[in-house]
């Protein structure tokens, strides 16, 4: 559960509004069960105080909404970053996307965000509020009497399991304790995938690209995806299409997008938390990122503001193309 | 009123897969379902439903509609449609059944989608009550029972036994041919599982939603409601809603270049998306606001408009707990129709 209330950050928001040093806040309004918060503009302290929340699932990633916020925004605009949604942020700023000008951004604590479909597999449908009690949610459902205990822990989502950092990269105030970059296993099942045969890999691929539907919520919620018109929705790019034309194709898009989003991708997780067919994603980018670690050190896209990723500079220790192959044939 | 066991449950199943190819909801291993073909072994899903909606059968994401290739100076047509074999679908809930008769609207009057209508004509729909509706539940604001859901055999499930009726005469002899499994019996047990349904209805966080506000002749009143702007702001602009939709029935036709030749088919397309509709002259939605917006007014307004006042939603939820930034039907029917539901 979050150690940062609503409350405190209502009340932080509202002075900013009252004071004039922002116009607008972008924070997350309350739905109908709980967890199906949606990400808003609020342009009053009314408005925040009758529908601003934040709760175990606040996941969303706010860096990107920037670029189309802060476009025509007189004054600037309040938002909210999770430790992870700053390196977002930072890599926007790199790439020039927002005006930093127009943001004033407030870091705040994330004690790791809950994947709602793993609560449900736990109690079932039926969902009717949820509250916390120490380190559980508390669960009242259609069909239980008392509410049910549900670890926190138990029904984090996978990228937070993962969390790579609770240290704020950008900000222009933090509430609560800054955290550190911590030590994870992100690339445990990356490293678990590319110990498969070809054959197996490319089954395991097969298996889960072949669900994909082409709604395209992973391209959309992507920070890194920010070009004003994706190839793909240009009917006069020639491979523009809705849905995959055959089976080959559908894995494509999300190889293509990879590469293009390598160097770039903070792997903050938005793509495979917002696939609605449950689509590993992230691990396509963390193979990238796994493999520049690997070949041209240390990199974490998004840690400062300016950087050169490995892809865009060059150095004289980088790898002897081809050398990768032989290191993988070595390594089998 | 015939009934069988569930311990038989399989030899039903095989018993209808000899004459027809069976689908039903089957577990993936993340928790979800989905409609796979019966074989033996395969297993039944609980899940109150599958993530992608059974329209697919009629209405496929993608399809062939014909083919073309160059020999010199003439262009060869090919016919590439593959007649379907006779199929049934099993376990159909209240909502997605009356997605069918939405969809019939629009794909079965003139000119009639032959592809559509031939896929209709082969396939046989077994309906199945639902004993654990979910909070995204809403299908009563449009007139759907979900514990009298129809198709062309209706199905109630308890613990240990499986209860089937007959409502068309395709469904008639289905039933009639799995005699040797099925034996008849009252309605005592359906009708005490309907009232525990009726029950958990009424307990439902969104029982009192209503579509006051929408319906034909709407469009002058709500088209240029300034709360449209506000509702469509976060929206991605992605195609999960309408992809997950049961009722969406937008597609567009495509040519795809093979090499050697051209395959025209046809995808379901997305008001969400930017091209959607572009034409000769250019767009006509060119903001998210318009296109989010066209979503709302065709399946509470334009289609009730033009067809009896049937709206071409069915509550069945799946939007609700799809989309990325849950942004909703119901966010939309509350806000904009001013009914809070509660």
């Amino acid at each position: 559960m979050q150690k940062i209330t609503g409350d405190i950050l209502i009340e932080k928001a509202s002075a900013l509004l009252s004071s004039g040093t922002v116009s607008c806040v972008l924070g997350w309004k309350k739905g109908e069960f709980g967890y199906d918060v949606t990400p808003a503009v609020f342009s009053s302290v009314e408005e925040l105080e009758r529908d601003f929340v934040y709760n175990d699932f606040c996941g969303a990633n706010f860096s990107k909404y920037l670029v189309s916020k802060t476009r025509k925004l007189e004054g600037k605009i309040l938002v909210f970053l999770k430790p992870c949604d700053t390196y977002s942020f930072n890599q926007l700023l790199s790439e020039h996307r927002f005006d930093r000008e127009k943001v004033y951004a407030i870091g705040i604590p994330c004690e790791g965000m809950v994947d709602i479909s793993k609560v449900k597999a736990t109690v079932g449908e039926g969902i009717s509020s949820i509250d916390t009690d120490g380190d559980n949610l508390l669960v009242s459902t259609l069909y239980d009497e008392e509410p049910v205990a549900v670890d926190f822990k138990s029904v984090l989502a996978e990228r937070c399991i993962n969390c790579k950092s609770k240290k704020h990269v950008a900000y222009d105030e933090l509430l609560g304790e800054e955290g550190d970059v911590i030590e994870n296993s992100r690339f445990d099942e990356v490293a678990r995938i590319e110990a498969l045969t070809p054959d197996e890999r490319f089954a395991f691929w097969q298996n889960e690209l072949s669900r994909c539907i082409r709604c395209n919520a992973c391209r959309d919620a992507c920070p890194a995806c920010t070009c004003e018109k994706c190839v793909f929705d240009n009917p006069a790019s020639g491979v523009e299409n809705k849905s995959p034309a055959n089976s080959f194709e559908e894995k494509l898009f999300h190889i293509i997008r990879a590469y293009h989003v390598a160097g770039r991708c903070t792997d903050c997780g938005e793509c495979s938390r917002v696939c609605p067919q449950n689509i590993p994603l992230h691990l396509l980018n963390r193979k990238f990122i796994k493999d520049m670690n690997e070949f041209y050190g240390e990199y974490q896209a998004g840690e400062e503001v300016g950087m050169r990723a490995p892809l865009v500079s060059y150095t004289t220790e980088d790898l002897e193309p081809g050398e990768a192959l032989t290191r993988r044939d070595t390594d089998a | 009123m015939r009934k069988c066991s569930l311990d038989k449950i399989n030899l039903l199943f095989a018993e209808i897969a000899k004459n027809a190819v069976l689908y039903l909801p089957v577990d993936e291993n993340d928790g979800s379902a989905v409609y796979k073909k019966w074989e033996d072994g395969t297993a039944y899903s609980n899940a109150l439903n599958t993530v992608r909606s059974p329209k697919d059968f009629f209405f496929p994401q993608t399809e062939n509609l014909m083919g073309f290739k160059t020999l010199g100076k003439t262009i060869e047509v090919i016919d590439t449609r593959v007649e379907p074999d006779d199929f049934v679908i099993f376990g159909v809930r209240a909502c997605d059944v009356r997605s069918f008769d939405i969809l019939d609207r629009v794909f079965l009057s003139e000119p009639v989608d032959s592809f559509y209508a031939s896929r209709r004509n082969h396939g046989i729909i077994i309906s199945m009550a639902c004993t654990r509706p979910s909070e995204t539940c809403f299908c009563k604001t449009f007139g759907i029972d979900p514990a009298e859901p129809q198709g062309d055999i209706s199905a109630w499930k308890t613990e240990t036994e499986v209860f089937f009726k007959s409502n068309t005469a395709k469904g008639e002899n289905l039933l009639t041919a799995l005699d040797g499994i099925l034996e008849d019996c009252d309605n005592n047990e359906v009708d005490a599982q309907k009232a525990k349904i009726n029950a958990v209805m009424n307990r439902l966080p969104l029982k009192n939603l209503t579509t006051d506000g929408f319906g034909g002749g709407k469009t002058a009143e709500i088209f240029d409601s300034p709360k449209w702007e506000e509702l469509s702001e976060s929206c991605l602009g992605c195609g999960t809603c309408t992809f997950v939709c049961p009722t969406c029935q937008c597609y567009d036709i495509k040519d795809f270049n093979t090499g050697t030749g051209v395959i025209r088919f046809r995808c379901w397309d997305s008001c969400m998306y930017s091209d959607f509709t572009k034409m000769a002259h250019g767009n006509n939605r060119n903001t998210q606001k318009e296109r989010f917006r066209q979503r709302f007014m065709h399946k509470l307004v334009y289609y009730p408009e033009n067809n009896e006042e049937i709206f071409s939603c069915v509550g069945c939820g799946r939007c609700l707990s799809k989309c990325p930034i849950s942004m909703n039907i119901v966010k939309v029917m509350k806000e904009i129709g001013g009914n809070k539901g509660e």
